[in-house]
């Protein structure tokens, strides 16, 4: 021990008993989902981006359609009212899909290697971080949208209504955010996700029922929105700005039936088991 | 000697797969003493970072086994994080988070509780010299502050073991100085220390033992000395002109390779046609001067070495470090290198 600073530097053993599993794994996810906060407060570029956007969509289309025909929309509903709902939904649909961005560029600077380095207790707490950060980001998106929306005099939902929305939403972000961590890994480089992520972005909007109702489009277009997992988010929350709550309610009358909230969030809920489902392996191999 | 905390047996890493395949590590074995700073030297391409992934759980090898800090690396890769320090070949930090922020993280990942995760950060900014910086972007970082700070977050858990992969490469002195500091420092408080190198004088003047890797497989081994004095005589680097050519070398190597004492003569083509000697001892300088006298030979220049971990590696490749460092300069792909490793 010749060192000026003996204890400074010499190895200490891990813990014999080392704390429960659980916490070590809340640790290791809460500082990881930090740092996404962090560099999110650093470039709030993309809060402000994430936002903006989708309000202007709202105030331009809602200018743009103000004079829209009669019966263009059931029951007489504004335009406005009636792409509340569209805005909000791609609100949160946009921000999701960036959720592998991050990931992506860990993986390409050699980050993602000094996370796989350290004893964490499950990798999984890379994943669930990118989850719990992408899921929060985008619900107070899309809640600054739906304030805005409501002092344009859109509506607000009421108290089972915002339950409502907000169950919506959640399935949707996770559902997307599911896809596109699984892009994360399977695509080589930042580039390709951010060109698909591109092109994915506003033919999904317009093939929804986000801008225009079923009954407005032309029939192969009806097909697809009606199969467009958007859809099946904007159809319950736009019931439930309607003061529609029930979930048995019907909310679209699609090319092959008639679907209610419920079955709209069932479909949601599926989509995004199913997702994460089919991304496991491909993490689990990347990760390894 | 004492037990070893790195064991690897019979190790094989290859890259691709069919004709494109690359050989990184050929049946290596390598057993790093407890306690001791060991060097790991060799050329560009010889295999170094790919042995020290393996050992950082990064990279699973094809073949052999792989024991760290008394655990199978295989079997136990999360033990052998726990109690491994790693200092990667290129430093990935997060340049929008400050110094401080990222050895929080760090320390979050290997689960330190906050009060003892906030001292090893006082105490190893402190004993780095990056008080002023610590709580700045690391994106305003110099690349010896990168280095440091990268050391400190490989510190911070206090592992039994400390790997770092050549990491001094492209330093300025000072940083340089200061992590040759805290590696003896380290080794003096316990640590094991294994580093990579392609710097022969800095595994000379850091290392207690060191391996010579070449194409994949260790091909020496021992501690600096013993190596040169196995190796015995001394080196003698001699021109008779400033730029000879080709005739003159051959024929003053045909001179001098009969004189007694004279073990070896070698003319160095890349050198301008000097002549590498291994004489026996002092006295045959005299003799040689008398030699090239009577055969009427300039003396440009004549230096006279013991041995040094160059000539290790000369006698056991045929080739000094530096020529084979040139050799694969350029030949490596280090972008697709990059996307191949990436996950
Ligand atoms: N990711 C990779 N893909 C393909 N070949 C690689 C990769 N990494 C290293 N190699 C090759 O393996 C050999 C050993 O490389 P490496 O371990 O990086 O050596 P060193 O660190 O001593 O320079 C070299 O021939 C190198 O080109
Ligand atoms: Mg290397």
């Amino acid at each position: 021990m010749t060192s000026a600073t003996p204890t400074l530097l010499s190895p200490v053993a891990p813990a014999e008993a080392p704390r429960s599993a659980l916490s070590e794994l809340s640790q290791e996810t809460l500082a990881l989902t930090k740092r996404l906060f962090l560099q999110l407060a650093r470039r709030p570029s993309t809060l402000v981006a994430g936002v903006l956007q989708p309000l202007i969509w709202l105030v331009l289309f809602g200018a743009l359609f103000s004079n829209a025909p009669e019966g263009l929309l059931p029951d007489g509903m504004s335009y406005g009212r009636f792409l509340g709902a569209g805005v909000i939904v791609f609100t949160a649909f946009s921000a999701a899909l960036n959720a592998g961005l991050p990931l992506m560029f860990d993986r390409e600077f050699g980050f993602l290697n000094r996370l796989l380095v350290a004893p964490l207790r499950a990798r999984s707490s890379i994943v669930l971080a990118s989850v719990l950060y992408i899921t929060s980001l985008s619900l107070v998106q899309s809640l600054a949208i739906m304030g805005t929306a409501a002092v344009l005099g859109y509506g607000w939902p009421g108290g089972a209504g915002l339950l409502l929305v907000l169950v919506t939403l959640l399935l949707l972000v996770f559902a997307v955010t599911a896809l596109s961590l699984g892009l994360a890994f399977a695509l080589p480089g930042h580039i390709e996700l951010i060109a698909v992520i591109f092109v994915a972005n506003l033919p999904l909007l317009f093939a929804s029922t986000a801008l225009a109702p079923l009954s407005f489009m032309p029939a192969w277009l009806g097909w697809l929105a009606a199969l467009n997992p958007l859809t099946f988010a904007i159809e319950p929350i736009r019931a439930a700005y309607a003061g529609q709550f029930s979930l048995a309610a019907v909310v679209l009358e699609a090319p092959y039936g008639s679907l209610s909230s419920a079955s709209c969030l069932a479909v949601l809920a599926v989509l995004a088991a199913g997702l994460f489902l089919l991304i496991r392996p491909l993490l689990d191999r990347k990760l390894s | 000697m004492p037990e070893a905390v790195i064991e690897l047996k019979q190790v094989s890493k290859r890259y691709g797969r069919g004709d494109r395949a690359v050989t990184a590590l050929q049946e290596l074995n390598l057993s790093v003493p407890k306690g001791s700073l060991y060097g790991l030297l060799g050329p560009n391409g010889a295999g170094k970072t790919t042995c020290l992934r393996i050992l950082a759980t990064l990279l699973a090898p094809d073949s052999g086994s792989v024991r760290v800090a008394g655990l199978d690396a295989l079997a136990d890769p999360r033990g052998v994080r726990e109690r491994l320090g790693y200092v990667a070949q290129e430093v990935a930090l997060d340049k929008i988070l400050s110094g401080r922020e990222l050895l929080q993280l760090q320390g979050s990942l290997y689960h330190l509780p906050n009060g003892e995760r906030d001292r090893r950060i006082a105490e190893l900014s402190g004993l780095l010299g990056m008080e002023a910086w610590i709580d700045r972007r690391s994106g305003t970082y110099s690349g010896g502050m990168r280095r440091r700070l990268d050391l400190a977050a490989g510190l911070l858990h206090r592992p039994a073991v400390l790997v770092l992969d050549e990491p001094t490469v492209g330093l300025d002195i000072e940083s340089r100085a200061a992590i040759w500091q805290v590696l003896h420092q380290l080794r003096d408080s316990g640590t094991t220390v294994l580093l990579s190198s392609h710097y022969l004088e800095e595994v000379d003047a850091l290392a207690d033992r060191l391996a010579i890797l070449d194409g994949g497989r260790v091909i020496a081994e021992g501690s600096p000395t013993e190596l040169k004095t196995a190796l015995g005589g001394d080196r003698v680097t001699l021109r008779v002109r400033e730029f000879s050519d080709e005739p003159e070398a051959l024929r003053v190597q045909a001179l001098l390779q009969g004189c007694a004492g004279v073990r070896q003569v070698v003319v160095n083509r890349s050198q301008g046609y000097s002549l590498n000697l291994v004489v026996e001892h002092d006295g045959v300088i005299e003799q040689l001067r008398r030699q090239l006298a009577e055969a009427q030979l300039p003396v440009f220049a004549l230096a006279q070495s013991r041995p040094s971990l160059d000539d290790v590696y000369l006698q056991a490749t045929g080739r000094t470090l530096m020529d084979a460092e040139l050799a694969v300069a350029g030949s490596r792909d280090p972008k697709a290198e990059r996307k191949q490793a990436m996950r």
